[in-house]
This record gives structure tokens, sequence and C-alpha cells, in this order.
């Protein structure tokens, strides 16, 4: 049997809520079918199976909120025999995931009605920033009302969630991980030439941005740079084998989500603009998957739309690197001894010094110069 | 269509894009992108919708042309009336 549990979506994310099983008990599943929806932070995500075989049962209800790693559900694997159900209640499988989060601070039991927590949790209100009144400093349903009545209402509530998500992973990063910067200029006119050519014979739909060969030049040169593709996990390193291009995507009222484009390397540019036309569009509108969310191994930041020339950019944990580029702009640019107006942009490497150097660092970068160099190869 | 109805148009199309424009905030001669907070994916998916709804073809070099609500309008309503 297999445990499908609570994915953890990000190092920022602790629990998330059951909204919709999409499948019954009994029902077949597939690998990379998704099963559920789980509203998080970062809005609500399609969470898919890891494995091929039958619903046994599902252990939580819509509405239940509970830690990562929880078992959710029971996955009957192809060719395994139907087992007993495990009439284990939600409460003791919580209690009993928090036990085993060792690393965790120890978790002070909270005095809270039931009703004040349901109420508390329905309106994004996390129960420990709530003062209690009741007997013994209990949190009551009077009390929850009267902080929701001092918060902002609507999409506040969850842009306050999201820049709390956002808050976590950056002060973890910024705590733990020991920062190196580079930063390099591009001459992007070669680029920008090819793209315009390229876009000339294009219909609207079938145009492409040149943030998708920034995507492409990245994904390729680290195939040469395992070492920046990866996590650090258990204090130590760990490649990954496949390059999942995080993409920061800001989102419409404030914050930002980094979901992967999966095997970038491997993809087209039409490939890769497809894809990333539908992350933006799943970003924003809240339907993003959960491996989208946590299987980057590597996070890209454009900030060229908004005047930025140089991004210093924060490694989001567990990863060990990001790449930031900036606006491309238009400035004196000598080759071989001519002097000429050329399209340039800077590029950035922000990477983690238990990991990487500064050479090898610099090494990757003037690769991905050199690949934005043959557009056509991309 | 005419101009009124290319505006309407237009600004349907921007609303749905970003939602949480209010319509008649949009100062027609201020440049959208900065106004609306556009990036790249939002403008070229606006170009979509209007080449699909008025079955027009809008170059990228045109783009430029199309930089504020009023310009916008003035150019796609050239592009229809060549058909």
């Amino acid at each position: 049997m297999a445990e499908f549990v609570m994915p953890a979506l990000g190092a920022d994310m602790e629990a998330g809520t059951l909204i919709a099983w999409l499948k019954n008990p009994g029902d077949k599943v597939a690998r990379g079918e998704v099963i559920a929806e789980i509203d998080t932070d970062k809005g609500v995500i399609e969470v898919e199976c890891f494995t091929t075989g039958i619903v046994e049962q599902l252990l939580i209800k819509p509405g239940d909120k509970v830690p990562v790693g929880t078992v959710l559900a029971i996955i009957r694997e192809e060719g395994e025999a139907a087992k007993p159900s495990l009439e284990v209640p939600i409460e003791e499988r919580v209690i009993r995931e928090m036990s085993r989060k060792v690393d965790a601070p120890p978790v002070e039991r909270l005095k809270i009605s039931p009703l004040a927590r349901k109420t508390a949790d329905s309106l994004g209100i996390d129960p420990r920033t709530i003062l209690g009144t009741g007997p013994g400093g209990r949190i009551t349903q009077e009390d929850v009302e009267r902080t929701a009545a001092t918060k902002p209402s609507g999409d506040g509530k969850k842009g306050e969630r999201i820049r709390q998500a956002i808050a976590v992973a950056m002060e973890k990063s910024k705590r733990e991980i020991p920062h190196y910067y580079l930063g390099t200029t591009i001459d992007m006119t070669n680029c920008m030439k090819w793209l315009a050519a390229e876009n000339l014979n294009r219909s609207a739909e079938g145009r492409l941005l040149y943030g998708v060969m920034l995507i492409k030049a990245v994904a390729l040169a680290l195939r040469q740079f395992p070492e920046l593709n990866g996590f650090w996990q258990d204090g130590k390193a760990v490649q990954s084998p496949e390059i999942n291009i995080g993409l920061a995507i800001s989102l419409r009222g404030g914050g930002l989500v980094s979901p992967a484009i999966h095997d970038a390397d491997q993809k087209s540019l039409d490939e890769l603009m497809e894809a990333f036309r539908d992350l933006v569009q799943r970003a924003r509108s809240g339907r993003l998957r959960s491996s989208e969310l946590s299987d980057p191994t590597i996070t890209i930041t454009s900030l060229g739309e908004q005047g930025v020339e140089t991004v210093f950019g924060i490694i989001y944990p567990p990863q060990v690197a990001l790449v930031g580029f900036g606006k491309v702009v238009e400035r004196p640019w000598a080759v071989n001894g001519l002097l000429g107006v050329h399209q340039v942009m800077n590029a950035s490497l922000s990477a983690d010094h238990r990991v990487s150097d500064g050479h090898r660092g610099g090494l990757f970068l003037a690769l991905i110069d050199r690949l934005l160099q043959e557009p056509a190869y991309l | 269509m005419d101009k009124h109805e290319i505006r309407q148009l237009v600004i349907r199309k921007l609303t749905g894009i970003a939602p949480e424009v209010d319509p008649v905030q949009i100062v027609p001669d201020v440049d959208l992108r900065a106004q609306i907070d556009l990036d790249s994916m939002d403008f070229l998916n606006f170009i979509i919708a209007l080449s699909k709804d008025l079955k027009v073809d809008i170059p990228e070099s045109q783009y430029s042309r199309m930089a504020t609500l009023d310009a916008c309008v003035d150019h796609l309503s050239g592009l229809v009336s060549k058909k």
C-alpha cells in the first residue's frame, strides 16, 4: 500500500486544507493524475498522485487542515490485495505527524475551542496571533471575531497569507544560506534580432517572448554545471537528474509564486513558450499543480519589465542557486575595437557557497552568455 | 465595428487580463503597460485576444502604436477599416 501524504510545496509550507477529493474509494488512479485540491498559502493547488493503483481509503474530509506529511489517503498499488481499513482518527494522525517533525520547535498546545479554531481557519487567521480572553487564556469564538474585525477583508487576507509564506522562506534563506553574488552584462543584440525575424513569420498566438530564450539558455548551461541544479538537504548537496526551472511569477494583487517548467533543457523554444504561458495563466488563476511547486531545481527571476537593470536575488530554499535577469537596454558597446549601440542585459547569479564557488559560478554565467549569442541553436 | 465598439472591446480584454482594474480609472493617454501593470505575457495575450476578435493581424512591429488606450483604439480602427 502506498501512502498519499500532504505534500510540502516549498520550504515555507507547513499545512494545507483539503478542498475536494477528485477520486472516490475504489477508483483507479494513475501516476501524475490529479486526485485532490488543496488550499495553501499559494492558492488552490491541484495535487497529483505519485503512484498507480486503486484508491483504498480517503482518510481526511474536505475542510480538514493538516500538517505537511500527514497521510491523506491510502492507494492500493497494482497487483496488491485489498487490506482492512485503517481506523485511525484524523486527530491521532495529525498528532503523530506533528510528533514526527523532530526538527520543528516544540508545539505548544493552544487553548482554543473547536468552534473558535474552525472559525479562525475559515477566516484565514492564525490562532497563535489571537489574544485569548477566556478562562486560563483560552481563545473563544468572540476573540476570533474581534480579531477578524481588525484585519483587512477579502483579498487582503489572501495577500497577507502569501506575504507570510514568502517571509518564512526568505527569512530561512537569508538565515541559513551563505549567498555569493556574481554579475555579468550580456550582449542581447543577436538574440533580439533573431527573435524579431522569427516572430515576423508567426501569428500572434505562435510568437515567442525573449524570456523563453533565457530559460533555455539557463537550462542548457545547467547540464554542464550540475552542482547549481539541486538542493541542500540534510547537511549535504544533492544534485537533481532533472532540470526543472522555477519561474518567479508575480501575482496580480501582490506576492509571487515560483512554479517549475519540468525538463526545460529538453524542450524546444515553442514548447517552453507554451509551458510558460500555461504556467502564468494558472499561477494567476490559482490552479497550479503540486509537482510544479515542489519540483523546481533552480529559480529564474526576471525584473527587466519593471525597469530593473540588475537583480540581486535570494535563493529559494532548499535550492542552491537563482539566476536574475534585468532589463534589455541600448548601450554603447565595443566589439573588436569598434564602438556601436547594442542591446545589453545584466545577468546575475545568487548561489549557495556551501555547494559551489565563484569560479564555477562565473563559468556558468559565461556559458549562458555564449549560448545567447547563437539563438538559432537554442 | 466602429470606434466606440472597438474601445469597449479593448477595455473588456484589458479587464479580462487585469480583473482588479476599474475601467473608468483607465487614463486614455497614459501608457497601458505602466498604468495596468501589464508584463509582456499579458500584452501578448491582449494582442492575441484582439487579433482573434477583430480578425486582424497585429505584427510585433506595431505594438509601439498601441501603447495607450486612445492609440490602441485608433490603430485598431485603422486595421479594421482596411479589411
